[in-house]
């Protein structure tokens, strides 16, 4: 157990260097002076100049990227351009709205998935079956901003049932503040649902079809029990595996989102920082997520020990 | 020898059309790819043609889908920028599955090389898609091209890997084994025996990263940091459409559901190739 998890922790740190070569190569790719481009048209030449030496432009680039990783390894991912602010603390402070959207979205995803998945496995091939296969499939292919678009007119503008968009003024209470949230985590979870449906039904159908399932049923045990005590807890890693990797996602992924509803989270803040060409901001933000993805992934792997005794690293 | 199989089963047509819902697909997405490629003699105005009295016209008389905010006509706009959002997508999925291909059988044909490429395919996925490719676009610059190439960048890891684990199978096969004792040159074996034998999970994965990069495209647009506004493409209508929602909803209907339409018909069709190529994985799906 200890050496395993000793190896996929170094596996990880890998990674997540492989992430960092991968953010710093890409902000170098931009064609140009990159402080020329950050500055914008309105820059002096000195601005350039006084810019390439603060972000280290003009040492050779094995030494730039070195001490880019090392500035990385201690947690200092460069300032922001716009808001000359570390990159990390920007980032934080737009934290709270993508991380609780991540956990309602998947909430919601939960509530509505799981148990058509399992009632869909269940009753194979009957038109409750078919319908949520189709209505899953429906949901995967419809562009997510659409989605909350139509759901922004509908039901916050006609209806006034939920907030349009924003996050609350500065004063709003953390409850004020969460239920701006409310809509565009409806949009997210019926979204992301799609993929969690069709895993629980797929493993679910997996499970149903083993022997100790039969056995458990010629005993004489409840459907009930046989669905939830036993197919449901032998199911439950691949589902698990597809909650992790959705709430990876969503925490990294609700970028389009973010920017219908006006919440100012991660995934608006990068778009701004495109918009305004905030290379570190693009550049931390990729590392962040990227890395949060892979821990959320490592989490998620050691769930399987608490859930299913057989698993043994 | 394995590597002297069809490519494509005697039954493999019948056993893909045998599901309605894919044959259907099938048939509306032709409609789809038929109708925008016949842009140019089905679309009833120039896309770009204003007229500022038409102004947010709602669908019927002349304009059928109506008309947007420069009076230019919908459908024909819908038209033409189906062309582009079709062509991102299937540019994407063939230049993402070439990178992809070309990575994941050197990762498993060569031993030496698969602990780098494994490790850089698992660092590609761990970053989100569109924040990806906004990256990428943003550093690019915003056009057709460069967008297909940061999509493709984003989605090769996803044909990569698939190739990667397909090519430690077959490498261990008596015929590649064979080939090799034989004196058979080794990218001879790797087109000639690994390749053709892989070509199933590659084409069923590059139909659904079809549609994957038809949404990623629109939702790049709609943030405004994919192709140039001024290209009609099925994202940029929506982004447009947006500030009239309250008057003009159909702006951003229409090229919502054309979106819809094509990427759920991509994504039965893939599901279809995948059941009627490996039967096996059908069972359950």
């Amino acid at each position: 157990m200890t050496s395993y998890l000793l190896r996929r922790i170094f596996g990880l740190l890998v990674v997540v260097l492989i992430v960092l070569t991968i953010a710093f190569i890409i902000v170098r790719l931009a064609p140009g002076d990159p402080a020329a481009l950050m500055l914008g048209p309105e820059a002096t030449p000195e601005d350039a100049v006084a810019l390439r030496a603060q972000l280290g432009l003009d040492r050779p680039i094995f030494l730039q990227y070195l001490t880019f990783a090392a500035n990385a390894a201690r947690g200092d991912l460069g300032d922001s351009i716009f808001f000359n602010q570390p990159v990390l603390h920007v980032l934080a402070a737009r934290a709270e709205p993508t991380i609780f959207l991540a956990l309602f979205s998947l909430l919601i995803a939960l509530v509505i998935a799981t148990p058509i998945g399992i009632y869909a496995a269940y009753r194979r091939g009957s038109w409750l079956d078919q319908i949520s296969i189709s209505t899953a499939m429906l949901a995967a292919s419809v562009p997510s901003f659409w989605t909350g678009l139509m759901f922004q007119r509908y039901f916050a503008t006609e209806l006034g049932w939920f907030h349009a968009a924003g996050y609350g003024g500065p004063d709003a209470t953390f409850i004020e503040r969460m239920s701006y949230l409310i809509l565009p985590s409806i949009v997210l979870g019926i979204v992301n649902s799609a993929l969690i449906l069709r895993f629980t039904r797929t493993s679910m159908l997996d499970i149903l079809g083993e022997d100790y399932i039969r056995t458990a049923r010629s005993k004489g045990m409840s459907e009930r029990r046989v669905i939830l005590r036993h197919a449901l807890k032998n199911a439950a890693i691949p589902i698990i595996t597809v909650i992790g990797l959705t709430f990876a996602l969503l925490v990294s992924g609700a970028v389009v989102t973010e920017r219908v509803f006006n919440i100012p989270g991660m995934g608006n803040l990068v778009v701004s920082a495109v918009l305004r060409r905030d290379y570190p901001v693009i550049q931390g933000t990729l590392i962040v997520v990227a890395t949060l993805y892979v821990v959320i992934n490592l989490l998620t792997d050691l769930c399987y020990l608490l859930i299913d005794k057989r698993v043994r690293y | 020898m394995a590597s002297a199989a069809p490519l494509i089963e005697p039954r493999f047509i019948d056993l893909l059309l045998s599901r309605r819902a894919v044959a259907v697909a099938l048939v509306v997405l032709l409609i789809v790819l038929a109708v925008c490629l016949l842009a140019n003699l089905l679309a009833p105005e120039d896309p770009m043609k204003m007229s500022v009295r038409q102004r947010l016209t709602a669908p019927g008389g002349d304009f059928w889908l109506g008309a947007d905010a420069f009076g230019r006509d919908v459908l024909s706009r819908l038209l033409y920028a189906g062309r582009v959002s079709l062509g991102i997508g299937g540019g994407v999925a063939l230049l993402s599955s070439l990178i992809g291909i070309l990575i994941g059988l050197c990762a498993g044909f060569f031993r030496h090389l698969d602990g780098l490429f494994s490790r850089l395919i698992d660092a590609m996925m761990a970053f989100p898609d569109i924040l990806l490719a906004i990256a990428l676009v943003s550093i690019l610059g915003g056009s057709i091209v460069n967008v297909m190439i940061a999509l493709s960048i984003v989605y090769a890891p996803r044909i990569a890997r698939i190739v990667r684990a397909s090519t430690l199978v077959i490498r261990e096969l008596p015929y590649v084994e064979a080939a090799h004792a034989l004196g058979s040159n080794t990218f001879v074996i790797m087109y000639d025996h690994v390749l053709r034998n892989i070509l199933s999970p590659i084409i069923v994965q590059s139909t659904f990263i079809f549609a994957y990069a038809m949404l990623a495209e629109a939702g790049l647009s709609f943030l405004g940091v994919g192709v140039d506004p001024a290209t009609p493409t099925w994202g940029t209508m929506i982004n447009e459409g947006r500030q009239y929602i309250d008057q003009a909803a159909f702006l951003i209907l229409f090229p919502g559901l054309a979106i819809s339409i094509s990427v759920l018909s991509l994504q039965l069709i893939g599901d279809g190739l995948r059941d009627a190529m490996d039967p096996r994985l059908a069972k359950n799906l």
